[in-house]
């Protein structure tokens, strides 16, 4: 979901799994037909079908149809006319600069998340108890914030005639800020919105890593300190190593997290960002919602799962190794 | 940092005020947002715009909420929020429990392509299905409907709900269903007076969780249903009158709407994240 958020609904934190301690693998029991199983699945595999399933391949015909307000209301039959609208979206120079902008900020809030949650899970492993019972409390407080919570407060915070930034940074000398609309150009808006969108993604990953932190033997960072590596190579050579898994799983999740922010600019621009805020997202749902080409759209939306594909395959081979462990 | 890190090793005692400083640091950062929404809510409205505001409380009133409150009706769309979530995670856990059990307890034909999809729907962004999940509604007379929206969050929660609850069961030993069946139960039998407790907590804190997520969405209670049935998190997006944005109280509303959140997350979140590393390290 993107709340928290997120996200998304987009924002459910990966599944988990616990490996069982020790289990008879599954091929050692009779292989049999069973109908039980899909019984059991029937419900939850009807509603997806439905409802997730039927979408999916609606949204790949719409993407081929001409299918506007008339179309909504049935005055006119969906008409099909083959990748016309790929041609119209990929033709057109705003959708690139749409393109672009989302690549760059989704990297940009992944890159960010990913060194500062990692910064902080390793400073985590050095202060005192006190400290990081603080810290872990700020996390999970902000972690637990609904999105559209955390959007109302950080547009308070970046107020132009009030918020309690601009007072901050006026007091510094030389700096007059007050009246300073940060949203007045779409590069520095959305510097405004990354940071949302990290300070709401960091908590997980400093969490996660935390934890795996602790499953870094100390022996092995022990001798590699022995061996004359520098703190540096430590990190470098034996911790990055072990946390790989879990990083990679973050990094890729991250990404499809950040490639759909959608509340977080919607509300920021109070339900219409302007062209320089848009990204894939928000104008997807422009085109449909506000344009009313909702073939348009659907394109567009495709377009940015296929951009996505390369990350999920990453994503999905790592959970399924951890699912082979039973 | 690694510099840092080295001269942490070399000087532990005296380098450790340095680290809890920075540690202050990141907790001061991470924190002020939420501090500052508090701050703001129990202030009296005046002081909220007060262009040099004062970063401590300056006193506490209540009004900004009772403003809140006044400004557009509040309790309608949290009556709406918590009948939504709270069907969702009905049928949800019900449901999801049933599928879990399935691709946990079994082995069947097909088992493998049914986790691989419940794995790969969860990664398509639902900003993209929102269209045809619109179209689909508006064909089934759900526009506008609280049920419509209940069985479209119930897909966003449900493959979630399935892989967490079957990391859960993978850990309840097989050994003691077969006990109970040994002694004379029957399968249904053995999950409900073995698995089930066993699972219960499990079935909580994916329970509160699934609640979360359906609570907190934004976008398709947007779309999905009009004005007159707005959801809280609709309610609070849409939270500025003609007059502009009145800061102080909707600085209420947020609290109003995250207290009761973040709590319900406090208590899952360390259930919720223990599974995760465990598994990914040793996989």
């Amino acid at each position: 979901m993107s709340a928290a958020d997120t996200t998304t609904p987009t924002e459910v934190p990966p599944p988990m799994s616990v490996p069982p301690p020790s289990r008879p693998a599954p091929s050692s029991r009779k292989r049999t037909f069973s109908a039980t199983p899909w019984l059991l699945l029937a419900p939850c595999l009807l509603i997806l079908v439905l409802v997730l399933g039927y979408p999916l391949v609606r949204l790949v015909g719409l993407s081929f149809q001409k299918f506007g307000q008339s179309q909504l209301w049935g005055f006119q039959p969906a008409e099909w006319v083959g990748f016309d609208n790929f041609t119209g979206v990929l033709g057109d120079s705003e959708f690139w600069a749409v393109v672009v902008r989302t690549v760059v900020f989704a990297a940009g809030c992944v890159i960010f998340t990913m060194v500062a949650g990692m910064l902080i899970a390793l400073l985590l492993q050095r202060v005192s108890g006190w400290v990081k019972t603080l810290v872990n409390i700020a996390l999970v407080a902000s972690w637990g914030m609904p999105i559209i919570v955390a959007t109302t407060v950080f547009k308070w915070l970046f107020d132009a005639d009030y918020g309690i930034l601009n007072a901050l940074l006026s007091k510094l000398p030389g700096v007059e800020m007050i009246g300073h609309n940060w949203f007045a150009s779409g590069p520095q808006g959305l510097a405004v919105i990354m940071l949302l969108v990290v300070w709401g993604a960091v908590p997980f990953v400093v969490i996660t890593l935390s934890a795996g932190l602790t499953q870094v033997p100390a022996e092995l960072e022990e001798a590699a300190r022995l061996d004359g590596a520098s703190a540096w190579g430590v990190f470098r050579y034996v911790t990055v190593p072990v946390l790989k898994p879990i990083i990679v799983m973050l990094t890729t999740l991250s990404v499809i997290w950040d490639m759909g922010v959608f509340p977080q600019v919607f509300v920021m621009r109070n339900g219409h960002p302007e062209e320089e805020f848009q990204l894939l997202t928000t104008y997807s749902y422009d085109r449909a919602f506000v344009v009313n080409d909702y073939a348009q759209g659907s394109a567009i939306a495709l377009l940015t799962v296929l951009l996505l594909l390369g990350v999920v395959a990453v994503y999905m081979r790592q959970m399924l190794k951890i699912g082979e462990v039973e | 940092m690694s510099a840092l890190a080295q001269a942490g090793g070399r000087r532990r005692g005296k380098s450790k005020a340095g680290w809890n400083l920075l540690g202050l640091l990141v907790f001061v950062t991470a924190g002020f947002p939420v501090y500052w929404m508090l701050n703001t809510a129990f202030k009296p409205a005046k002081d909220a715009i007060d262009p040099d505001p004062s970063l401590l409380p300056t006193g506490i009133t209540f009004s900004n909420f009772s403003r809140a409150l006044d400004i557009a009706d509040f309790w309608g769309p949290v009556g709406r929020s918590l009948i939504v979530s709270l069907a969702v995670v009905a049928i949800g856990i019900v449901v999801g429990t049933l599928g879990a059990l399935a691709i946990s307890r079994f082995s069947f034909r097909g088992r493998k392509i049914v986790i691989v999809g419940i794995l790969a729907v969860q990664m398509i962004p639902l900003v993209a299905m929102i269209i045809p999940v619109f179209l689909l509604l508006n064909d089934l007379d759900q526009y506008d409907k609280l049920s419509g929206l209940i069985i479209t969050y119930l897909t966003f929660i449900l493959p979630f709900t399935v892989w967490t609850l079957r990391g859960f069961i993978v850990n309840i030993p097989k050994e003691l269903e077969e006990a109970a069946m040994v002694d004379g139960c029957s399968p249904t039998g053995a999950f409900l007076r073995v698995v089930f407790p066993l699972l219960a907590p499990g079935m909580v804190a994916t329970s509160v969780y699934g609640f979360i997520q359906a609570w907190n969405e934004y976008l398709y209670a947007l779309m999905l249903l009009s004005q007159k049935n707005q959801t809280a998190t609709v309610w609070l997006g849409n939270f500025t009158t003609k007059h502009g944005t009145e800061y102080a109280p909707m600085m209420a509303g947020s609290t109003m709407m995250a207290v009761p959140i973040v709590v319900l997350f406090l208590l899952v979140q360390r259930k919720m994240a223990a599974g995760l590393t465990a598994g990914a390290v040793k996989g």
